[in-house]
């Protein structure tokens, strides 16, 4: 009973110290740019990070599991670059449908890799890495080879990321819809709690009557569902689909994540953890071009900024578990 | 069945294959042999050069083989060139994936008798006989500019969104954009205060965007001279009904939506090279390498069928080059023509 309360203020801790690092981010750019915390303006942060914000939290719960996977970005540009095909061809017209197809790919991908990765038992970063590389080349087949769907050609589609709900623009909406339902998902359902099981240790996992294989395979499915969602997000946020969309986009939900305090090696790491390491890396990228420094600099900036917040979680984990370990002695 | 289907094709080939020379005797590139090697497949604004230079050989009675490396990278060309050479075409067209990496192959071209140009992408000067230049620097630099200077009225601030800032074509645009603007009174008025860098992203470029509208309120024009770019910038200036205004260089198709001399709309013309043009004067560039009308020598001159009369150039790399000529210009009244086909 004590040591379960102690784990919580310290989970607790650990989140309260991203969200310190986070408001003090959001001072210094208000500092420097005033109207930083308008409305619009945060509307705009979250809107030009959708994909990011959405993604990472698939990739929390492959992480949990102590997976990884690089070949979200090439499942995408094939699922976003498919619906952007659709449309400009007149095949589909419906916005709704436009979703449901992107997302059914991304599944379908996702599906995939992680047959190959729980029945094969392919190391994740090999199979992805296989997976990141057929999966890109798909995206460039469905586009013969180069073509772009710009705005003319994705007709109503592109209204979406730009039309309201409630007051609220609809991309916003996904969002807090996606990490509403994460939040119930991880922490209250047996599946959620089987993926930290899972995580924590495979094999007592395995003992306890948990089908390891098919909580591998139902979180890179996850995330293939994700990427197809973000696919659909990238083409009508930017009204372009492009096959070399998020080239390397996979290391910033990745970095997401890490930030978030998402362990590398499972069973660690909360959707609350992944909202504030996507914001806060959102920050960064939105605050560095105003701050007016050369291009190079800014990614050594964005690069250091993202040690120094993990370093420093890395320090306090390590504090934190020490402690745990004292309470245990006694 | 498969066997019949297989045979049905052959005879079909077989008779296009007849066909084609008989159908275009005569033509200034008549029974010669063009491969043309491009930087690797998959790339859709390539191919509209490619196919124009294809139909331009043909139409003039010759044969072109359109070969892509399996990768972008000059190992991969090499293979490709190595082929190449046993096979003895008449010429090699090539689009190099790297500037110096090439040379001791397209030089072994040279030496068994096959002639080299390169259009697009060139290699250094002793790897090519003639270069066939999209649009020279200048006057890329001199378009963007009196864009510039033309949306804005002719005074004000204005910035601009570049893709990285280690791209060379890039910089060198702007440099030329620098040097002209200083060169002339008429720019004197202009004020470059900022050139951002999106690095070819949508989400990065929407930032560098949205940082410029934050850093200089008064900001009058955007140019951004990459393709990703300048599709990023114009949503966001037409969605939030932006005052500062766009142009650059852009792809038709991605542009249509933002094109217009409206305040509905974020650009109201922009700039790219003709690619189809570039096809055809490459096209009849090596016919005339070919045919020993032209050697590549500075200030030979030739005829480019209805393209009209061109004169070779020195390039900035100390060899020789013909340029196609000023950027294209696309607006209100050529995009949604422009738009089907780039």
């Amino acid at each position: 009973m004590e040591k379960k309360s102690i784990m919580k203020k310290i989970t607790g801790s650990r989140e309260a110290l991203l969200a310190v690092i986070l408001i003090l981010l959001c001072l210094v750019v208000t500092a420097i740019s005033p109207s930083f915390l308008t409305p619009k303006s945060i509307i705009e942060l979250l809107k030009n990070n959708a994909v990011t914000l959405v993604m990472s939290l698939g990739m929390l719960c492959v992480m949990l599991v102590g997976g990884i996977d690089i070949s979200i970005m090439s499942t995408l540009a094939l699922s976003g670059m498919s619906i952007g095909m659709l449309l400009k061809y007149g095949h589909i017209s419906n916005t709704f449908l436009a979703f449901v197809i992107a997302i059914a790919i991304g599944a379908a991908c996702g599906a995939v890799v992680g047959l190959v990765i729980s029945r094969a038992a392919v190391p994740p970063i090999i199979a992805t890495m296989g997976f990141m590389y057929v999966f890109r080349a798909m995206g460039y087949l469905v586009s013969h080879g180069g073509e772009w769907a710009g705005a003319a050609a994705l007709g109503s589609f592109k209204n979406f990321a730009t039309s309201k709900f409630l007051g609220l623009n609809c991309v916003i909406w996904i969002i807090i819809l996606c990490y509403v339902f994460f939040f119930w998902f991880m922490k209250w359902t047996r599946t959620g709690r089987k993926i930290y099981a899972v995580g924590s240790n495979p094999s007592a996992a395995e003992v306890s009557g948990i089908n390891v294989k098919n909580i591998n395979l139902l979180v890179y499915t996850i995330m293939g569902i994700l990427a197809g969602l973000g696919g659909a997000l990238q083409v009508s946020i930017y009204a372009s689909a492009m096959p070399d969309m998020q080239y390397g986009g996979e290391m910033d939900v990745i970095a997401a994540c890490v930030i978030g305090g998402v362990s590398m090696s499972g069973g660690r790491g909360t959707v609350v953890g992944a909202l504030l390491g996507s914001l806060i890396l959102a920050t960064i990228a939105k605050a560095l071009p105003l701050v007016g420094i050369g291009a190079l600099w800014q990614n050594t900036i964005k690069g250091v900024l993202i040690l120094v917040v993990v370093v420093v979680n890395v320090v306090l984990q390590r504090v934190a578990d020490r402690n745990a370990l004292k309470g245990r002695e006694m | 069945m498969n066997k019949k289907l297989v045979s049905a094709i052959l005879c079909g080939a077989m008779v296009l294959a007849a066909a084609t020379p008989v159908m275009a005797d005569g033509g200034v590139a008549d029974g010669k042999k063009i491969a043309l090697v491009g930087k690797s497949a998959g790339n859709a604004f390539f191919e509209i050069a490619a196919n124009s230079f294809k139909e331009t050989v043909e139409a003039e009675g010759g044969t072109v083989d359109v070969v892509y490396p399996e990768a972008a990278t000059a190992d991969a060309q090499i293979k490709v060139l190595d082929n190449l050479i046993s096979q003895k075409p008449d010429a090699i067209c090539i689009s190099a994936n790297d500037v110096n990496a090439l040379q001791a192959k397209l030089e072994e071209a040279m030496d068994a008798g096959i002639k080299v140009s390169s259009f697009d992408s060139a290699p250094n000067k002793d790897s090519r006989q003639v270069f066939v230049n999209q649009a020279g620097t200048k006057q890329v630099g001199q378009a963007l500019l009196d864009a510039v200077l033309d949306i804005s009225g002719g005074e004000g601030q204005w910035a601009v969104l570049s893709a990285t800032s280690q791209a060379a074509n890039q910089n060198a645009w702007i440099d030329a954009m620098k040097s002209i603007m200083e060169g002339d009174d008429k720019y004197s008025k202009l004020e470059l205060v900022e050139v951002a860098y999106g690095d070819d992203e949508p989400q990065k470029s929407t930032d560098q965007t949205a940082a410029l509208l934050e850093k200089y309120p008064d900001l009058k024009v955007i140019c951004a001279p990459t393709t990703v770019g300048i599709a990023a910038a114009a949503k966001y200036l037409q969605d939030n009904g932006s005052a500062c205004k766009l142009t650059g260089l852009g792809l038709p198709s991605e542009m249509q939506e933002y094109t217009g001399d409206d305040d509905a709309h974020s650009c109201p013309y922009f700039y790219l090279w003709d690619m189809q043009g570039l096809g055809k004067l490459s096209a009849y560039a090596t016919a005339a390498l070919i045919n020993g009308d032209i050697t590549g020598a500075l200030d030979e001159t030739f005829t480019a069928g209805d393209l009209g009369d061109y004169t070779i150039t020195e390039a900035d790399d100390g060899g020789t080059e013909i340029v196609l000529g000023e950027p294209l210009q696309f607006n209100t009244e050529n995009i949604e023509e422009m738009a089907k086909l780039y």
